[in-house]
């Protein structure tokens, strides 16, 4: 059986030539969950943007596979396409964009791009209805542009819906925990949950282990100057919690 | 970096080559002499049938002409127009006397087909297939029922067609080409004809005064709402042409009314002249709605050819609690020079202008409004957004002032620029003149360009770049975009698409 | 135009001060020929009106009815008139260089114990030596050929030079008092240079006074050529008589990563035009513009900006703020200019104008120029009346209708003094807007 995603010797760097990604090995197999943790600066959503293909970064060393397909050599909206979805610590606004028209406009690109036939607008505002609800959207909010005026929780919700819409196979969740309150967390984290399934696999990256009490990890890795340095259970991330990144960044350097 | 890079080249191959509209009809023509004299504007006059009046005020604005100075404009640059070397007057050969759609030249009515113009009206009672107007239905807003609208045919210099006319007559309402109407209805337009943009007003609006040769009129009576959505499509058609309309449109007390206007023309490697004159007269709690979506010839890729298109527009709130609403989406001609204004004269008038012009290629466009308070308790509102890409040069100029007696006036003005590309130029000139201290302006302006981190989370998700760009694009003139009616604005969105992308929207 | 259009008595007039003068002006060859060919391009042109775009709003061959007499040299009265002409900057313990009806006198002037790396001489000493630095530097420093800086250009005979070496870091302020004495009105033509080396910073106040009731004519320029690394903080006070006629021209030239702090304030004359032209020569260099105005009686103040950002990483910021009361008439032009390759720049400009009475007006008239696509540029502009729920906020608290609207003219001018870094600097300003506030009750 291939692996999900397979990343093998890669390196990266940002324009300018600091490195960040300096030789990172992982294997996500379908159905796991990988909880990557590390300091501030370890290069975390680095990787979230190299495995996303953002500009901007240079690709020195490595291959990265996503089920045997050369994930590197493909633009950014062919890997979202093809089932890689980021869900950005940030997300940005786009104003004078309806939520709902964004999330039609990515839904039938991707469709379309696997040769599928577009959904009817009736019909994807009806599955836009019922993923909404099970995250406590508004429907209102779905009207609005893009996130713009939204809390950092609504933010991070409509990354969930977008997720849940979408059925990416990898979902790469870049500190999603950032910038929640606790209820806002567990609805988040109760959409990320509905999603688990044996045909897909998931990123965390979180500096936190806050979240990872309420989407428990197969495998924890603790990432520290742009490699993996540990790797271990679900006990690992309490571990952390205790004794800190320390020890990491000193071994790193 | 990259991905802005390439849709920067992107957007720079696609040159304004992919016009849509640029196919020539085939067909004879009646031309006056090449050449501008008294003798061209009585030829024209006398083709018209004109009262006597008329032709009195033509040759007066034409002797006015002649003492005047062709302006030089700060932003735009263009090589000489030989007044001597055009066509002042360009119709289509009338194999008889038109007296229904069915007798016009098969092809003037292909041309329109082509350019989705629906001159039949059965085909609108029977519903056309529409495109999808999903993006305003999403945002909770219920798709407009299938409106008629009725259409006034320019071609050339004349009017060819007006449909609807039978079911406006019941309503009281007039729409008919200006020249029909200096003969059915001189009372009115000697009434109104040239007071809001005087003979002497400008160059162009001059010599438009001296030898425009069609338009339309509407007059809506006192108390009427317009049934329908009225509309002028131009189209110039012939070599060496200039185009000079005039549009009179006045609501009488009370009355409601919307107009839409739009053009092209082929694609031609020479320049063609258009300065059109749009007056319009709100009276006492009248209302006027005028929107445009200007897609003239912008030229090739090399920035040869295209319409130089000079325009004065210009409303009048004459009357207390009138209001007037201007709205364009300017996409096409090499150079846009106009400023679509209003006279806030009634106590309690309101202007508004709503604007996208986007250029590309070699376009110059220097466009933007004034509005000028004069009554009490006036207000107006400025939303214009500004797209340049390419090699364009892209200038907003406003101006809002409030005289001495203007109480209350209020004033908000937002203008919006955005830029693709780095040889394109995006310029705001914006003139506030307050001489009344209960006056209160608001104005602000940006420019930037596309943030990179947007596009890369649209690409993300699934959208190509430009697809992203699109979107983006539409989001950022959404605000105007809301402003026109529904077809146009399906319409605007299509061809905004087209203007900076080259593909199909 | 092409059409030949009459020289007004005032054009007249200046051209024979330039004929009658230019044999006697300092300068040797070189800075002969530069006051000839500034001379042709202001004959050439006239005065501005208002048809010139950045004179719209200030027609300057309609206002100006005569050109005065030059001033003649400074006597021992006029000296001593100087010396006791109020002080705004009085014991800020600045160093205080004095311009007495257009002529630097150096015995009224603070010269003493020159901090190293100082330099300071007559403008008309370092003209008569026709120093390359001064022919390079008289014409501008920026591009412009605006026809009143020719006029300066041509006409100029005085003013001050300060030079700072490279490195040197001056803590004690400059001050620069430009001071009218004579009641019969005349007109002064004064040019002076700050030259601050890279990485050196100065502090640098200059201020422009004269009696009241006289129609005294003062055109005066300011040039400031700013090094990498240096910081210049400029401010420059427009106190003049009421009767005066003030045109100032500041050209600036700012190099690499360096920081522009530049405060007008104007509280005094009939007639004044303020014209800045900065140019953000060098990448990652960041300025500060503000300008305030407290307009009364007939005043008419113009204040016409031009910035370019002519390279990467520019920061600027520019407030204008104008209070305008009874007939008088604020003026407003600020263009932001973005050249082709300055990308990354950040630029926001905001004017504001509160207007007192019926009467006053208000005119403003922001631009952008942007030829480059990474930027972030922005203006804003409002024009209107004191808020009448915040003086109603005011007064509900017991705070009387006249008080309040003080407050809220205090609160509204002082973020535009809150510009100036030096503490002594804002004292003088607020002292100033607080005796202008007192003169209105």
């Amino acid at each position: 059986m291939t692996a999900l995603l397979e990343i093998k010797g890669l390196h990266a760097e940002i324009a300018g030539g600091r490195k960040i990604i300096q030789g990172l090995d992982l294997t996500v197999n379908k159905g796991e969950i990988h909880a990557i943790m590390g300091p501030n600066g370890a290069g975390k959503s680095t990787l979230s943007y190299v495995l996303a293909g953002k500009p901007g970064y240079e690709i020195t060393a490595g291959e990265v596979y996503l089920n045997g397909e050369d994930l590197l050599a493909m633009e950014a909206d062919e890997r979202a396409a093809k089932g890689v979805f980021l869900a950005f610590q940030y997300p940005l606004e786009i104003p004078g964009v309806a939520t709902l028209t964004f999330l039609r406009a990515a839904f039938n690109a991707q469709r379309k791009a696997r040769g599928e036939e577009e959904l009817s607008s009736p019909d994807l505002i009806k599955r836009v209805r019922e993923i909404a609800k099970t995250l406590n959207i508004d429907a209102d909010m779905l009207k609005r542009p893009l996130n713009v005026g939204f809390s950092g929780g609504e933010k991070k919700r409509n990354e969930t819906l977008q997720m849940a819409l979408l059925q990416p196979s990898l979902c790469v969740l870049d500190e999603t925990d950032s910038g929640l309150d606790i209820d806002a967390l567990k609805v988040v984290a109760n959409g990320v949950n509905a999603l688990r399934s044996a045909e897909r696999g998931m990123i965390v990256i979180t500096h936190y282990q806050r979240l990872l009490d309420y989407i428990v990890p197969d495998i924890v890795h603790v990432f520290a100057a742009g490699r993996i340095v540990r790797t271990g259970g679900a006990d690992l991330a309490r571990e952390l919690e205790a004794t800190g990144y320390a020890q990491y960044q000193s071994e790193a350097a | 970096m990259a991905a802005v890079q390439e849709t920067i080249d992107r957007v720079k191959g696609i040159d304004v080559d992919q016009y849509r509209y640029g196919f020539e009809t085939q067909i004879e023509s009646e031309k006056a002499p090449k050449g501008l004299s008294e003798d061209t504007i009585r030829f024209i006059s006398a083709k018209k049938n004109e009262p006597a009046w008329m032709l009195e005020w033509r040759l007066e604005a034409y002797r006015r002409w002649l003492t005047m100075t062709e302006p030089t404009w700060a932003r735009v640059g263009y090589p000489k127009i030989d007044y001597q070397d055009l066509y002042y007057y360009s119709a289509p050969k009338p194999k008889k006397k038109v007296a229904s759609l069915d007798e016009i030249d098969p092809e003037i009515l292909k041309t329109y087909e082509k350019l989705g113009i629906p001159l039949r009206e059965v085909e609108l009672l029977e519903g056309v297939e529409r495109p999808s107007a999903a993006v305003e239905t999403e945002d909770g807003e219920a798709a407009a029922p299938r409106t008629k609208i009725a259409v006034d045919a320019v071609f050339d210099s004349v009017s060819v067609a007006t449909t609807f006319k039978e079911e406006l007559k019941k309503a009281g309402v007039i729409f008919m080409p200006i020249s029909e109407a200096l003969r059915e209805h001189p009372d009115l337009v000697q009434k109104y004809l040239g007071t809001v943009v005087p003979t002497t007003d400008n160059y162009f609006a001059t010599l438009n005064s001296a030898v425009f040769s069609d338009g339309s009129f509407v007059y809506i009576p006192p108390g009427v709402r317009c049934p329908m959505e009225l509309s002028t499509y131009f189209r110039i058609n012939e070599r060496n042409t200039g185009q000079f309309e005039r549009t009179l449109i006045i609501a009488d007390k009370g009355a409601y009314v919307s107009y839409l206007e739009g053009c092209t023309a082929p694609q031609r490697d020479e320049n063609q002249l258009h300065a059109a004159v749009v007056e319009l007269v709100a009276l006492d709690d009248a209302e006027i709605k005028y929107s445009t979506v200007q897609n003239w010839y912008p030229g090739n890729s090399e920035g040869v050819g295209g319409i130089y298109n000079f325009v004065t527009k210009r409303g009048d709130c004459r009357g207390a609690n009138s209001k007037i609403s201007w709205t364009q989406v300017e996409t096409g001609s090499a150079i846009t020079w106009k400023y679509p204004s209003c006279i806030l004269r009634g106590d309690n008038s309101s202007g508004e202008f709503y604007s996208i012009a986007i250029s590309n290629g070699f376009q110059q466009v220097d466009s933007g409004t004034k509005m000028i308070h004069l009554g009490k308790n006036t207000s107006s509102r400025i939303i214009s957004k500004g797209i340049a890409a390419g090699k364009s040069q892209n200038t907003y100029r406003g101006l809002v002032s409030a005289h001495r007696k203007a109480s209350g006036a209020r004033n908000f003005t937002a203008c919006d620029s955005l830029l693709i590309g780095d040889k394109c130029g995006a310029h705001t000139v914006p003139y506030i003149e307050a001489k009344n201290s209960s006056a209160v302006f608001e104005h602000e302006a940006t420019t930037s360009k596309i943030s990179e981190d947007v596009l890369f989370y649209c690409i993300q998700r699934g959208l190509s770049q430009e697809e992203a760009v699109g979107l983006v694009v539409n989001g950022f003139v959404k605000d105007v975009l809301q402003q026109l009616p529904m077809e146009f604005a399906v319409e605007a969105q299509k061809l905004i698409s087209i203007s900076l992308e080259g593909s199909v929207g | 135009m092409g059409v030949a259009i009459r020289k007004t008595k005032a054009e007249l007039g200046l051209a024979d001060l330039y004929q009658g003068a230019r044999r006697y002006l300092p300068g040797g060859e070189e800075i002969t020929a530069v006051r000839a060919a500034a001379f042709d391009r202001f004959n050439a042109v006239g005065l501005p009106h208002r048809r010139v775009e950045a004179w719209r709003y200030t027609d300057l061959r309609t206002q100006m009815k005569e050109a005065k007499r030059l001033a003649s040299l400074p006597d021992d009265a006029a000296k001593t008139k100087a010396r006791e002409a109020r002080d705004l900057f009085a014991g800020a313990g600045f160093r205080k260089l004095m311009v007495v009806d257009g002529a630097f006198v150096p015995e009224l002037s603070d010269l003493a114990d020159l901090e190293p790396g100082l330099a300071i001489q007559p403008m008309s000493d370092a003209l008569a030596a026709d120093k390359p630095l001064l022919s390079q530097r008289l014409g501008p420093v920026v591009p412009d050929d605006d026809p009143a800086l020719a006029l300066n250009t041509a006409l100029a005979a005085n003013g001050v030079v300060i030079l700072v070496a490279p490195g040197t870091a001056l803590s004690r302020p400059i001050h620069v008092a430009f001071v009218t004495t004579n009641w019969v009105a005349t007109s002064m033509f004064t040019r002076s240079l700050v030259n601050i080396g890279a990485g050196a910073s100065a502090t640098v106040v200059e201020s422009h006074q004269g009696p009241d009731g006289s129609e005294y004519q003062v055109n005066t320029a300011m040039q400031l050529v700013v090094g990498d690394e240096a910081r210049i903080d400029h401010i420059k006070v427009v106190g003049e008589g009421n009767g005066a006629l003030h045109i100032g021209s500041l050209l600036a030239n700012i190099g690499a990563r360096a920081t522009f702090n530049q405060l007008g304030f104007v509280a005094g004359g009939s007639l004044i035009r303020n014209q800045l032209f900065v140019r953000l020569a060098g990448e990652g260099t960041v300025a500060d513009i503000r300008g305030g105005a407290l307009l009364s009686g007939t005043q008419h103040a113009d204040t016409t900006l031009a910035i370019e950002h002519a390279a990467e990483n520019g920061q600027s910021r520019e407030t204008f703020k104008a209070v305008v009361g009874d007939t008088a008439r604020a003026v407003f032009q600020g263009k932001i200019t973005v050249a082709p390759g300055a990308q990354k720049t950040d630029a926001k400009m905001m004017s504001r104008a509160l207007l007192l009475s019926d009467e006053a007006e208000a005119d403003s008239k922001p631009e952008l120029e942007i030829f480059a696509d990474d930027v972030q540029c922005g203006h804003g502009t409002t024009t209107g009346a004191i808020d009448d729920e915040l003086l109603f906020y005011l007064m509900a608290r017991g705070i009387p209708p006249a008080d309040a609207k003080a407050l809220l003219i205090q609160a509204f001018i002082g973020e535009i003094i809150e510009g100036a870094a030096n503490e002594s600097v804002r004292d003088a300003l607020t002292g100033a807007m607080l005796g202008w506030l007192g003169q209105r009750e």
